[in-house]
């Protein structure tokens, strides 16, 4: 069992496809609402296995999409202070702000280092004593606890110049926006290794509140295909409930000591996601007791007004109202090589799995 | 962002571990898992591994899926009948 090959079986596709396309007779509405399975959808071309009865949505699954232009300026603004390191994940380095981007801003000269782990960030600030080191936190459930673990790391290793800034997010809150938003959805593929870490019981407010199905998926071919399976099940049977696909990694009650690591560290806050708006407790901010590693406590920035990009899209994208052809700027003047808007510079982003695979 | 993929641990040395995805060896943090040892297969996301994976889950999907196809043949059988 290598946990990959198993789950991109073509034999175990055709099953599912066949018994998709026979189950399936009303309308049924589905919506990701993770990154990594927007990629996996369009990647392995799933939309076009489907009967016409299933349409498929994206939601705001994206971290680096539903982040807010001011957190990008305020982390180039941070980038221009002397004696300064940003330490950052990959995605994140090419995202437009209001007028740079943190690409540019090192093109320009600013020390900002594209690092694998949040320790990797730990391990800079420890190498360069004399210098601050900003870790700009993006991320849902999934990522948090990696920012909690260096924090704790850095308290208890008495390094003094790593800081946080933090836009961690979680995601039950958004799903409920949505349906609070009007948006109508039949069911959810819930996010697979954003449950893996926060469990599947964190659904139980959703599920009671709403009429909704809800099921954990993998993110290959296979996991794709039975998640949408059992959906369209439920749909046909009016159930509505939560099932796991994905459980080979998701468990009711998630990792306990990754969750007790993220609560010691952060608190929930009211935050802001691009296409929603301010979600109240969708954010997650360091605690008082370690404001010392906190960036925005610490680091005080003049940041410039934050403006969205004329004419973009992104935040209808996100909501699954619109789908990413329907913007002018869609692969006219936004494209991977050049974004305009957040989801076509993630490489998690719908508009850029459009243009890839669609 | 939430990417993660399996890895299998090859040594585990305190709150670390070397892991093998897909033949690639990289050092992964185990802040996050109490009870992994070798031979585990592991989440990796960021340089962390987030959760062991449970080889009885994994063949217990793919066992359903295919009881899915017997069903389906059997129902087809019954309707030529």
């Amino acid at each position: 069992m290598k946990y990959v090959d198993e789950f991109r079986n073509g034999d175990l596709v055709k099953t599912l496809t066949k018994n998709i396309c026979r189950l399936s007779k009303k309308p049924v509405r589905i919506m990701e609402v993770c990154g990594g399975h927007t990629m996996a959808i369009h990647r392995f071309g799933i939309p076009s296995l489907l009967p016409d009865t299933i349409e498929l949505l994206s939601g705001p699954g994206c971290p680096v999409c539903v982040t807010s232009r001011s957190f990008i300026d305020t982390a180039i603004a941070m980038c221009r202070q002397p004696d300064t390191i940003i330490a950052t994940y990959g995605d994140l380095i090419r995202v437009p702000g209001s007028s740079s981007s943190l690409e540019n801003e090192k093109a320009n000269g600013a020390d900002v280092r594209v690092v694998f782990s949040t320790l990797d960030a730990l391990e800079t600030a420890r190498c360069n004593p004399c210098k601050r080191v900003i870790f700009p936190g993006i991320g849902f459930e999934t990522t948090t606890p990696a920012s909690a673990v260096a924090i704790l790391e850095a308290k208890r290793q008495n390094i003094s110049n790593l800081y946080f800034l933090s836009s961690h997010k979680t995601m039950p809150e958004a799903m409920m926006a949505l349906i609070d938003a009007g948006i109508c959805i039949d069911g959810y593929i819930g996010p697979g290794h954003v449950s893996t870490i926060a469990g599947a019981d964190m659904y139980a407010p959703l599920l009671k509140k709403y009429p909704l199905s809800i099921v954990i998926s993998g993110f290959e071919p296979v996991d794709l295909l039975q998640s949408i399976y059992l959906i369209v099940r439920q749909v046909e049977t009016g159930e509505h409930r939560l099932e796991i696909q994905y459980k080979r990694a998701v468990t009711p009650e998630g990792n306990l000591k990754a969750k007790a690591l993220t609560e010691e560290v952060f608190e929930p806050c009211d935050d802001w996601w691009r296409g929603l708006g301010v979600i109240p407790r969708s954010g997650l901010a360091i605690k008082k007791e370690y404001s010392a590693f906190d960036a925005m406590k610490q680091i005080p920035v003049t940041v410039e007004p934050a403006k969205e990009p004329p004419g973009c899209l992104c935040g209808e994208v996100l909501k699954g109202i619109k789908k990413p052809a329907d913007c002018k700027l869609f692969g006219s003047i936004c494209t991977p090589v050049n974004p305009i808007g957040a989801c076509m510079v993630s490489n998690e982003g719908a508009c850029q799995a459009y243009y890839k695979y669609s | 962002m939430c990417l993660s993929v399996p890895a299998k641990i090859i040594t585990v040395n305190g709150n670390s571990a070397r892991v093998s995805i897909g033949g690639t060896l990289v050092d992964v943090s185990l802040h996050l898992l109490d009870d992994a040892k070798t031979g585990d297969y592991v989440l990796v996301h960021t340089g962390f591994a987030l959760q062991k994976l449970s080889e009885e889950e994994a063949l217990e999907t793919i066992e359903l899926i295919r009881q899915m196809d017997a069903a389906g043949e059997e129902e087809g059988q019954r309707n030529e009948d």
